[in-house]
This record gives structure tokens, C-alpha cells and sequence, in this order.
């Protein structure tokens, strides 16, 4: 390929249209590009799926072509996975978890984003900025402080540690995401209620409330993606297996010293991470919009 | 206009508790309250106690700091700063964490230009892409684990076929590199693991920063007879440098502070090689149940990120004032 600086406009225009990398070097290094960091992204999720459903023979075989079936696929692993492990124990155990800190995060977050947007004029987005730093606040830096905290109020090795622990960083998180929805807000609505008579508690409950579905919405998704991502903490306070949740039981208690067991140990990580990936994915752009902390004017 | 006249309410029942609602300097700060002192409780609170833990005799059987008799005074740093492990994981946490942004900082730009092109298959390609950022860490690792496994590991497959690996070749006569198993190798995937995982965040800052770059700079620049490179350099770096900055502060907090890349994929070792501070203060203060001793090592990560809080306030403030 010649060097393409020297493309005149004119030629560009006869080829298609003004693309910037186009102009660069053609569509061939773009669509190498995203190839490229495409599979890099999806290198070891490919490899866990195309790992699930090798039977033994097929994968414990060092001379194999590991890239392909030697061996017809099977899905026996998966039905080891649920019925051979704790596996479904980890799984109830995430759910419970998830449902109660998002039901917790949506009552405390969507009366202190009201508050930090409506009644707050000019220090509400400096303390709302205030509020999404302390998501932060790396649960490294204070899982050894709350391992102390959770003993003392006789919640080790419970479940209901990581009820208490997670709202830490989903309320900062979804105040500074909920803020976002409500900068946008036609407020009229809610100031021609309370014109008509309405307190303004009714008002928020008649008018806002309803507008605000997408908002709290997008508060349950990532509320509830970002308790199955917590590891740090789950590590920290939970020791008994009955009381784990899935990302720290299928690292310690899936891992088996002999080497028989990677199908469903795959099957494990792939089949909670690929569904949370899609959901994350579908409100993805709300997540970016909180972290460019309105440095971008969008 | 307004529908709901028809639905007016009487103002008269309104009760002196109800008055006082309506008052915004009430009602703000106490719908605000519930957060605040969530926030207050269990992150203010455990962020003292970081500190004084660090100072005290705390251990897992005996959390309670209740007398001045339960500060030790700097005993614990000594003994962190004693048993060898802790330079190394000082080390190794700033080396992760420069090395794997300067990386990223690159490979974001490039991924940023690429996502901000149009061409078939984008949709797939961004989900792919973001994979890494969207998954569960401690899940995925578990796939890099595997990748990196000391006789299954395809990359050892495929190099003993090109002739790589095995008796008599270059890396030979061993029939495995044993990636997680020698120093270099397992820093080696460590760090890409690091690049791998906060790769697509500062993506997709980028992204937003491109994206709000006016399309008519562009046009003039393009007009001017501006290439790509001068563009680059001359126009779109340096309107991306703030977005650039925050970028490159969130996906460094997330490195610098991680604990699952390093404790999954090799526990810190090969002997101590891959440990960094927070995996070193979990395995001293929750695996040793020594509390204060742990909490001492976490505690060197405060400094830099009260920097790094520094510095994002500031941005954050410029870009509000725009």
C-alpha cells in the first residue's frame, strides 16, 4: 500500500467516503485492528467455552489440537457443575446478595440524588463528585478495617456481611449515575404539581418517580453487576461454603488439586460472566457518561 | 396545557410535620442523610481504622482497639518492613501499575481510534472488546488461568509444534514454558492480565472524549491540509488530554489497588514474585489473621490515592467550568 498522505481530496472522494483511518492506511488495518483487540478481549472467554464441553480423554491429552474437538462435545460437565458441586449454593447465595443491596441502593440513592440535583443548587455537584470518589476507595485499602467491623457486630462468616458491605460502593456509584438522569430533567412537571396543590413529597412520587424508570433502572442493573463482580470483600469475611458467593466459591472450593476438573470449573466462571457481560453491555453508555465526571460535554 | 388541574388537592389539611417537609433546607439534607451517613459508617469509619489498626494489636480474634495499652506504636511497620516480602510487593505494585498504563495509555488511543470509525460488525466488536471490563474479574482470570496452565496450556501446544518448545528446540528441552511457575514469565502475566483487564475502560473514556471533539475542528484541519499524524498531535491529543488524565487515573487506582489479578492467577508467587501490597496485606491480615500487621501494608496504597483524588478533583472542577 502507498503512502497514503499523499491521496489528494479528490481521489479520496472517488474511493468512498472521508473516513479518517480510511485516509490513513484503508479499511484493511481498521478491520485488522478490531480483529485483533477483538479476540485479545475475548481470548479467555473463547477458551472456556470451547474448554466446557471436552470430555476427559479429549482434554488431559498434552498431544491434542486443544483448539478443536478430538472428542464429540459433551455437556456432562455442566451436569457435574450443578450437581456434583456447591456450585447452586454460590449461585442462591449471589442472588439473595444482589437482590437485597440493590433494594437497599435504590432507597438510600434515589432521595440523595433528588436532593443532591433539586435542592442543592450550587454544592450539589461538588459533593455529588465528593460522593463518586469514595467509590474509589479500593475495597483493598478497607476489607481488613470491615473484616473487623462485620466481626463485631457478629455478622463473620455471613451472607449478610456482604448485605451490609456492598451498599459502600453501590450508593456512590448509582448517586453519581442517577444525578446524571436528573440533570436532564423537565422539572416543570414537578413545579406545575405543586402548583396545583400537591406537597412536594407527592409531587416526587406523582411526577418524578414515574419519569425517573429508566434512571432507577439503570440503579438496579448496575447495582446488582457490580455485587456479582465484588471478589475483595466476599474473600475477606466469608470462610464457610454454605455462605459464599460465586466469584470466591468457584476460586476456592472449584480448584481441585488433581487435575480433573477444568471442564466444569469453566463452565462455572463462563456461564455467570457471559450473561452479566451482556446485561453491562446494554448500559454500558450510562456507566461511561459517570466516569468522564463531566469533564466531556456530552 | 396542564392536565391536572382537574385533580387539585386541598391545601388546608396540611399538618405542621408536612409544612416542614415542604421547607428546602430541610428536606434536602434529609434525603441526603441515609447516604451520607452510610458512606460516614462504613467507609469513613473503616478508613480511620485503616490507619489505626496499622498502629494497634487488632487480630482477627480480637478486632476491638479499647485502651491506649492496644497501640504498639510502629512496631508493626517494622515488622512488615522485617520479613523481606514487603519490598517486594512495594516494588512490584509500582512496576504493575506504571508499566501496565504506559501500555494501556497507547493501545487506548489506538482501540478509541478504531471504535470511533464505522465498519461492519461494530457492535460485536465493542462487546468483544469490553468483555474484560463487563465480566466478574475473579471469574475471568479463572480463563487466563487455564490458558496459562503448566501442561495444558495451549501456547505451549502451539509452540510445540512450530517447533518452539520441546527437546532440542529454542526454549527446549522442557516440553512446557511453566508461564506462572517462572518469575519473568508469571510478572510477564501478571502484567498483561492488568493491560487485558483495564484496557477497555480507559477505551471507552477515550471514546467519549473523542466523540465530543466538534466535528468541524476536524473538518477545518482536514481543509488545512493537516495529515494524520500532525491531527493527531496537534489537534486531537491535546483536546484529549484532560479525558486522557482521568482515563488514565481510574484505570490506575484499579491497578494499583487490585488484589484478584495477582491472588487468582499465581498467589502471589512464584516465591513472593507476583505479589503486590494488597495481596500481601490480605494474606497477612485475613489469611494470618494478624489485622494490624496487614492493615499496615494497605496502608502504603493511601498516599498515592489521595494524590490521585487530588488531581481528579481538579480536573473534575476545569471540566465544569468549560
Amino acid at each position: 500500500m502507498s503512502a497514503p498522505n499523499a491521496r489528494t481530496p479528490a481521489i479520496e472522494e472517488e474511493v468512498g467516503g472521508p473516513s479518517r483511518l480510511k485516509h490513513l492506511a484503508g479499511r484493511g488495518v481498521l478491520y485488522s485492528l478490531a480483529i485483533f483487540f477483538a479476540l485479545f478481549g475475548a481470548l479467555p472467554f473463547a477458551w472456556m467455552v470451547l474448554t466446557v464441553f471436552k470430555t476427559n480423554t479429549d482434554l488431559y491429552k498434552p498431544q491434542n489440537n486443544p483448539f478443536v474437538y478430538n472428542d464429540p462435545p459433551t455437556l456432562s460437565n455442566l451436569d457435574v457443575l450443578w450437581n456434583e458441586t456447591n456450585f447452586p449454593t454460590f449461585v442462591g447465595n449471589t442472588l439473595l446478595i444482589a437482590v437485597l443491596v440493590v433494594i437497599i441502593t435504590v432507597i438510600i440513592v434515589v432521595p440523595a440524588a433528588y436532593s443532591l440535583v433539586r435542592l442543592s443548587s450550587r454544592w450539589g455537584e461538588s459533593l455529588g463528585i465528593m460522593i463518586f470518589l469514595v467509590y474509589l476507595v479500593p475495597p483493598t485499602l478497607l476489607f481488613i478495617p470491615l473484616t473487623g467491623i462485620v466481626a463485631d457486630v457478629g455478622l463473620q462468616n455471613s451472607k449478610f456481611s456482604m448485605v451490609l458491605v456492598y451498599p459502600t460502593f453501590t450508593i456512590p456509584f448509582c448517586t453519581w449515575l442517577l444525578m446524571g438522569f436528573m440533570r436532564n430533567f423537565p422539572w416543570e412537571i414537578e413545579e406545575q404539581a405543586m402548583i396545583d396543590g400537591y406537597t412536594r413529597l407527592q409531587a416526587i412520587w406523582k411526577t418524578v418517580l414515574p419519569v425517573l424508570v429508566p434512571g432507577i433502572l439503570t440503579v438496579v442493573i448496575f447495582s446488582f453487576t457490580l455485587t456479582l463482580h465484588e471478589f475483595v470483600y466476599a474473600l475477606a469475611f466469608v470462610q464457610s461454603s454454605a455462605e459464599k458467593t460465586i466469584s470466591v466459591g468457584v476460586f476456592t472450593e472449584l480448584i481441585r488439586g488433581d487435575a480433573y476438573f477444568w471442564q466444569s470449573l469453566m463452565a462455572a466462571a463462563a456461564v455467570v460472566a457471559l450473561p452479566v457481560a451482556i446485561v453491562y453491555n446494554l448500559f454500558l453508555d450510562k456507566f461511561i457518561a459517570g466516569f468522564t465526571l463531566g469533564a466531556v460535554k456530552g | 396545557m396542564s392536565v391536572s388541574t382537574a385533580t387539585v388537592v386541598p391545601v388546608q389539611k396540611e399538618k405542621m410535620e408536612r409544612y416542614v417537609l415542604e421547607n428546602e433546607r430541610v428536606l434536602g439534607p434529609l434525603l441526603l442523610l441515609p447516604a451520607v451517613f452510610y458512606i460516614f459508617a462504613l467507609v469513613g469509619l473503616p478508613l480511620v481504622l485503616a490507619v489505626l489498626y496499622a498502629f494497634s494489636t487488632a487480630s482477627a480474634g480480637n478486632p476491638r482497639i479499647e485502651s491506649p495499652n492496644d497501640f504498639v506504636g510502629l512496631r508493626n511497620f517494622r515488622a512488615v518492613l522485617d520479613d523481606g516480602v514487603f519490598l517486594k510487593a512495594l516494588r512490584n505494585t509500582i512496576f504493575f501499575t506504571l508499566a501496565s498504563q504506559a501500555i494501556v495509555i497507547v493501545l487506548a488511543n489506538i482501540l478509541a481510534l478504531v471504535l470511533s470509525a464505522d465498519f461492519h460488525g461494530k457492535r460485536l466488536v465493542r462487546f468483544l472488546i469490553m468483555l474484560p471490563w463487563t465480566t466478574p474479574i475473579a471469574l475471568s482470570v479463572l480463563g487466563w488461568f487455564w490458558l496459562f496452565d503448566s501442561v495444558y496450556s495451549p501456547i505451549d501446544w502451539l509452540m510445540r509444534e512450530v517447533g518452539l518448545l520441546g527437546p532440542g528446540t529454542t526454549f527446549g528441552p522442557a516440553r512446557n514454558m511453566y508461564w506462572l511457575g517462572e518469575t519473568a514469565l508469571a510478572q510477564g502475566a501478571v502484567l498483561l492480565v492488568h493491560v487485558w483487564r483495564t484496557l477497555p475502560l480507559a477505551t471507552v473514556i477515550l471514546l467519549a472524549g473523542l466523540t465530543a471533539i466538534p466535528k468541524d475542528i476536524n473538518d477545518a484541519a482536514d481543509i488545512d491540509g493537516a495529515g494524520f499524524w500532525r491531527q493527531l498531535f496537534y489537534i486531537r491529543l491535546p483536546l484529549l488530554l484532560p479525558i486522557l488524565a482521568i482515563a488514565t487515573l481510574f484505570s490506575m487506582v484499579f491497578t494499583f489497588t487490585d488484589l484478584t489479578v495477582s491472588l487468582v492467577l499465581t498467589r502471589g508467587g512464584p516465591v513472593n514474585d507476583t505479589q503486590v501490597l494488597s495481596s500481601w496485606a490480605y494474606f497477612k491480615g485475613i489469611q494470618g489473621g494478624n489485622l494490624a500487621q496487614g492493615a499496615a501494608v494497605a496502608l502504603f496504597m493511601l498516599p498515592v490515592l489521595i494524590a490521585i483524588a487530588i488531581v481528579m478533583l481538579r480536573l473534575a472542577r476545569r471540566g465544569g467550568q468549560d
